[in-house]
């Protein structure tokens, strides 16, 4: 394997290769190299990443959501004994532009600045309380513009521009069927989303170390690497094999690291202090430091037949990007595709819109664009099934998606779609007794003691939701694995090396099995993640094991073509297999030591994998088979609500979900315990509260994230229906459950108090009947 | 920053007075966080943690004498009968780790209105007992918070126990917090009966610039519940006398709109957690009654 001669020095706590001796092929659940050392405080995170020689930069942020800047004096901060660099955007070599779709936001603000945390200057010193310090003493003189910051008001002809190229990033449109059809039955509403935080534990760090070679290798917890890459390239203005990665420890991601954060910083200071420089937020800096989910704002309607069978449906969507675009265009894509739910609907109009705003820039976040319209189509659903009088398990069946199905844009469902099977499943599962006994953590309150059964309502709400698995709408979505088979002190070795990100998910596991299946090894190293491979592509949209889990086995499947080529040629034998570091025969007789075969010369493939091709929409119709893949999920949610105080415990949130094939059980459910916490979380507490571009509550403190006593216990049935385009028949766990939990737990609450509750977070006032 | 460690408390006053700009640190769950965020620079901290005596509680009579540097954990664990209201308030702060630091002293010291020690120290008629080498003196609760994060201490002058009576009746406190655990209170309330003096002690937290008794509302419900004879028969409280109870504790309230919580919100969480912890109150009493006959 190509080693980078550039590299002299490793820093303390950059990434080893995963060598555990588990065993563990596909379907089982093989104890993760990570796991024992994330328990037990040894994991090395990104923060934990250290150089003697090394120094630590800091980043000066906007205080103001729109300024002008009319001038910086460096001078005082460059004074301060201990710094060595003070950067403004006039000490960027390259193009000052990043940006995940367009390029549209510097890299350290020129002239205006568009949100508050726009990073405006950054300083290196050799300790980092210099460094904050001689940042307070850069002096940026700002003239103050006029902040937008309501979405729908940012669509207006005469709001002020947040870019030159006006406030809309994207309008999607759909036009389904017969677009001037009426029903009988008519059911609509507005919903509102806040906006969530991916909230990862661990912040935004790396550490940027200069090369003899005029290059630079980063160290940094991300996720996706190459296109960090190509950014950091154009900023530097340096040809990649200049900026090299590799990923470090990541404590979570969720999607916050999508875009870059302190990469090109650490990189600009490294190059020009010539010194390895280290940089972390702390928590406060991470809420400004990262993109967050869109809040949205959403219309919908539905007509249907007085037996509820869907007629049409239309829906306003208007997610806030705020300063800079990130990915909001492929939020859009999704919002406006997939945003009606995993229903058929003879006719569809939909607009969804991304707007630039003054507020905080948003972008992947978990359930991308899904999970904002879900609430909506949920609410909407149940709406509809109380006005015809069906029930809200019924309507859900009678409308749901099947094998086969077009979705409304025209795409139709070529793998499982088990739609009713799902919500049939949830509703079948035993429900919590209905008295949950005198312990004060199972009332809603906990053991806060402020209730012992007073006003408390039970409810229980149902949600059923899909997503795209993937990259869509035309996105040359691939990824890279290389594979080598060796000996190694006697022994056959697999490498697995790809730039694949693993963020915590699990991927190096699965990454393993994949190659002790494939090659009938039991060693099998997973190199670190870096770019001296080429691109796995983003672990994002529920994509990796799909997506680098295809890549891994075809270029296994590469290795051991080539090794058993090399077998049948020595042996004279044909219609060989691998199996316990042996070539055995189709009927099972072992012909040759895998060690034997292989001898003193390696097999190498690397193999770059795509899925099937998405294809852009039709701008005007929106029509076309812009996603690869669907993944279908319900939950239902159990809540005890005190209707006097607004106060909610949720009792039961059990799913079901199809997983294709649970390549790791063990991870699927982690994946579905999380996801579902992460939904809940939105429905009841997690909102960055925005007030004229500025955040209120950038902390731990008031960004509250479920804790173990506001999670139940889960039920969980996990359904396999293999979907046959996808290797080993996989289907993106990941997201749905952050999708289906958060519209079951507001369906719940619904139903306990009676209120509309049309927005999440739903809190404690509206409950208590404060807020109209 | 000097490191100031005591072992003993006559040091301990000696330093505060020497340094009186020296920031004490018990269990540090507020001043480590203030240093972290880079709040505060102070030029000292003074650590109580070698000082012995006060770590240690003492019954003293019908009173329990409350060492500054006693822990939540501690109150929850030690001190649950002498002590119910403070031990409730105490099973609501943070987490376990928090706990097993912090201390009711560092709650009097950071003085937040938001403290969850504070309604039950007013409810109760708590006494602190602050000392400096100039001598002790001792301060009613509902005299020693003086405005937001603001108290009564001197500059020289340091906490040095908290001298509460032993229960004398049901006492109960209630607190909001938009997650079931872990959570600052967006309202609490505390409660105590005292049926032998036929008195009732209050406690706000989190609606006002400083925790605060509801002292119209405590006057009120003595005098109701003797006038209906209840303190001796026990009998139930009519629902208007409950309701009214809420709502003058309602009224004793002035709070803000802030990201926790509506103003609003407050006041009405605030009358009815008044009426409920009222009502567990008064059944507590009538079990304890029912029990002794
Ligand atoms: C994660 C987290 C959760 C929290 N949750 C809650 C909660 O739910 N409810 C709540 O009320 N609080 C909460 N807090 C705040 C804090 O834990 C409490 O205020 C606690 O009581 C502080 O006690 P301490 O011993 O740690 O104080 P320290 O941090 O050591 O000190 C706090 C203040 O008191 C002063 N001080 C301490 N001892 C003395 C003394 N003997 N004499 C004079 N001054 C003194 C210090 O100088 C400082 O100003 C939380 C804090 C954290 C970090």
């Amino acid at each position: 394997m190509s080693q980078m001669s550039t590299r002299t020095k490793q820093p303390v706590g950059a990434p080893t290769s995963a060598t555990n001796t588990e065993s563990g092929r596909i379907g089982d659940s093989p104890l993760r190299p990570d796991g024992t050392l994330k328990v037990t405080g040894e994991f090395a995170y990104a923060s934990d990443l250290w150089m003697d020689d090394m120094i630590w930069g800091v980043t000066l942020r906007s205080p103001h959501p729109h300024a002008r800047i009319r001038s910086i004096d460096i001078g005082p901060a460059l004074a301060t004994p201990g710094v060595y660099a003070v950067l403004t955007a006039d000490d960027i070599p390259g193009r000052n532009a990043v940006g995940l779709e367009f390029d549209d936001q510097p890299a350290l603000a020129t002239g205006v600045v568009r949100y508050q945390g726009e990073p405006v200057a950054l300083v290196a010193a050799d300790h980092p309380e210099i460094a904050r310090q001689a940042a307070k003493k850069v002096v940026v003189d700002y003239e103050l513009l006029p902040v937008v910051s309501d979405s729908r008001a940012a669509l207006e002809p005469d709001s002020p521009k947040v870019h030159d190229g006006g406030n809309l990033v994207r309008h999607l449109k759909i036009r389904k069927g017969d677009q001037s059809v009426k029903a009988p039955v008519v059911v609509s509403t507005d919903f509102e989303v806040g906006m969530q935080d991916q909230a990862f534990l661990g912040p935004e760090s790396g550490l940027a170390v200069p090369a003899e070679d005029g290059g630079v290798d980063l160290y940094v917890a991300t996720q996706w690497l190459h296109v960090d890459q190509k950014q950091i390239c154009n900023v530097l203005g340096l040809p990649p094999e200049k900026v090299r990665l590799t990923l470090a420890g990541v404590g979570g991601a969720f999607g916050g690291r999508e875009d870059l954060s302190m990469h090109v910083h650490a990189c600009l200071l490294a190059m020009h202090t010539g010194k390895p420089v280290k940089m972390v937020y702390n928590r406060e800096e991470s809420f400004f430091g990262h993109v967050h989910r869109h809040p949205a704002r959403m219309r919908f309607e539905y007509g249907a037949q007085p037996d509820g069978r869907l007629v049409y449906g239309k829906a306003e969507i208007i997610f806030d990007g705020g300063a800079y675009a990130s990915s909001t265009a492929a939020v859009v894509g999704n919002g406006g595709t997939l945003g009606m739910g995993p229903y058929v609907f003879p006719s569809v109009t939909v607009d969804c819109y991304g707007v630039y705003t003054n507020n905080p820039p948003c972008g992947a976040m978990r359930g991308f664009g899904c999970v904002q319209a879900a609430f909506a189509h949920e609410s909407l659903m149940d709406e509809l099934a109380d006005a015809v009088g069906a029930s809200r398990i019924g309507v859900r069946e009678l409308n749901g998606m099947t094998e086969g199905a077009e979705n409304i844009t025209g795409q139709v469902i070529d793998s499982a779609a088990p739609v009713a099977e799902l919500i049939r499943k949830v509703a079948e599962l035993p429900l919590p007794p209905a008295d949950t006994g005198s312990d004060l953590r199972s009332m809603p309150g906990g053991v806060a003691n402020t209730t012992h059964g007073e006003g408390v309502r039970r409810g229980v709400g149902y949600a059923v939701t899909y997503k795209n698995i993937g990259f869509s709408e035309g996105f040359d979505d691939y990824s890279t694995a290389r594979v080598r088979l060796e000996v190694v002190n006697h022994e056959p070795v697999a490498t697995v090396h790809t730039a694949a990100a693993e963020v915590g998910q699990g991927l190096i596991t699965i990454e393993q099995q994949i190659a002790r299946t494939e090659l009938g090894v039991q060693r099998v190293v997973v190199h670190p993640k870096d770019t001296s491979v080429g691109s796995g592509g983003s672990t994002s949209a529920s994509r990796q094991t799909y997506v680098t889990g295809g890549a891994v086995k075809a270029a296994c499947e590469a290795v051991r073509r080539t090794v058993l080529a090399r077998a049948a040629r020595t042996l004279g034998a044909e219609d060989l297999v691998l199996d316990g570091g042996k070539v055995v025969s189709r009927s099972g007789e072992v012909l040759a030591d895998l060690v034997d075969v292989l001898g003193e010369v390696p097999v190498e493939e690397t193999v770059e994998w795509r899925h099937r091709p998405t294809e852009a929409i039709d701008p005007e119709t929106g029509q076309g088979n812009a996603h690869v893949q669907y993944a279908f999920s319900a939950h239902r949610a159990v809540v005890d609500v005190d209707v006097e105080l607004g106060l909610v415990k949720v009792v039961a949130l059990d799913t079901a979900q199809d997983v294709g094939r649970a390549l790791n059980p063990a991870a699927v459910i982690g994946q579905i315990q999380g996801g579902s916490a992460q939904g809940m979380g939105l429905a009841l507490m997690e909102e960055i509260i925005v007030s004229d571009g500025h955040i209120r509550n950038p902390s731990f403190t008031d960004y509250l994230i479920p804790t173990i006593l506001d999670m139940p216990p889960m039920q969980i049935e996990v359904l396999e229906y293999a979907d046959p385009h996808a290797p080993y028949g996989v289907r993106g766990v990941g997201e749905p459950p952050t999708i289906s939990s958060g519209p079951a737990v507001a369906a719940a609450i619904r139903q306990a108090t009676g209120l509309p509750l049309r927005r999440v977070p739903i809190r404690p006032e509206h409950i208590a009947g404060l807020v109209e | 920053m000097d490191f100031l460690r005591p072992t003993s408390w006559a040091e301990a006053l000696e330093a505060k007075a020497a340094h009186p700009g020296a920031v004490p640190i018990a269990g540090g769950t507020d001043v480590m966080v203030e240093l972290n965020f880079d709040r505060h620079r102070p030029e000292a901290l003074l650590d109580l943690n070698q000082v012995t005596e006060l770590q240690q509680w003492a019954e003293d009579g019908t009173r329990i004498r409350l060492g500054a540097g006693v822990t939540y954990t501690r109150i929850i664990e030690e001190l649950g009968d002498p002590l119910p209201g403070l031990a409730m308030a105490s099973r609501t702060v943070g987490s376990p780790q928090i706990r097993n630091r912090g201390t009711v002293a560092g709650n009097l010291g950071a003085a937040s209105p938001a403290g969850d020690a504070h309604p039950p120290l007013l409810a109760t008629g708590a006494e602190i007992r602050v000392a400096s080498t100039r001598g002790t003196r001792t301060l009613r609760a509902e005299d020693f918070y003086t405005g937001v994060k603001r108290n009564a201490l001197e500059p020289d002058e340091l906490i040095e126990a908290v001298v509460l009576e032993k229960a004398k009746g049901p006492q109960q406190f209630a607190k909001i917090g938009t997650r079931n655990a872990m959570v600052i209170s967006v309202a609490a309330f505390a409660i105590a009966l005292d049926p032998e003096a036929g008195t009732v002690g209050t406690g706000i937290g989190s609606a006002a610039p400083t925790p605060r008794r509801a002292r119209d509302a405590e006057t009120f419900l003595a005098g109701e519940l003797a006038a209906h004879g209840l303190w001796e028969t026990r009998g139930a409280i009519p629902d208007s006398l409950t309701r009214e109870f809420g709502e003058r504790v309602r009224r004793a309230a002035s709070p803000i709109d802030d990201v926790r919580g509506t103003a609003a919100y407050r006041l009405h969480s605030l009358a009815v957690m008044a009426r409920r912890t009222l009502g567990w109150a008064w059944a507590d009493l009538q079990n304890d009654q029912r029990k002794a006959s």
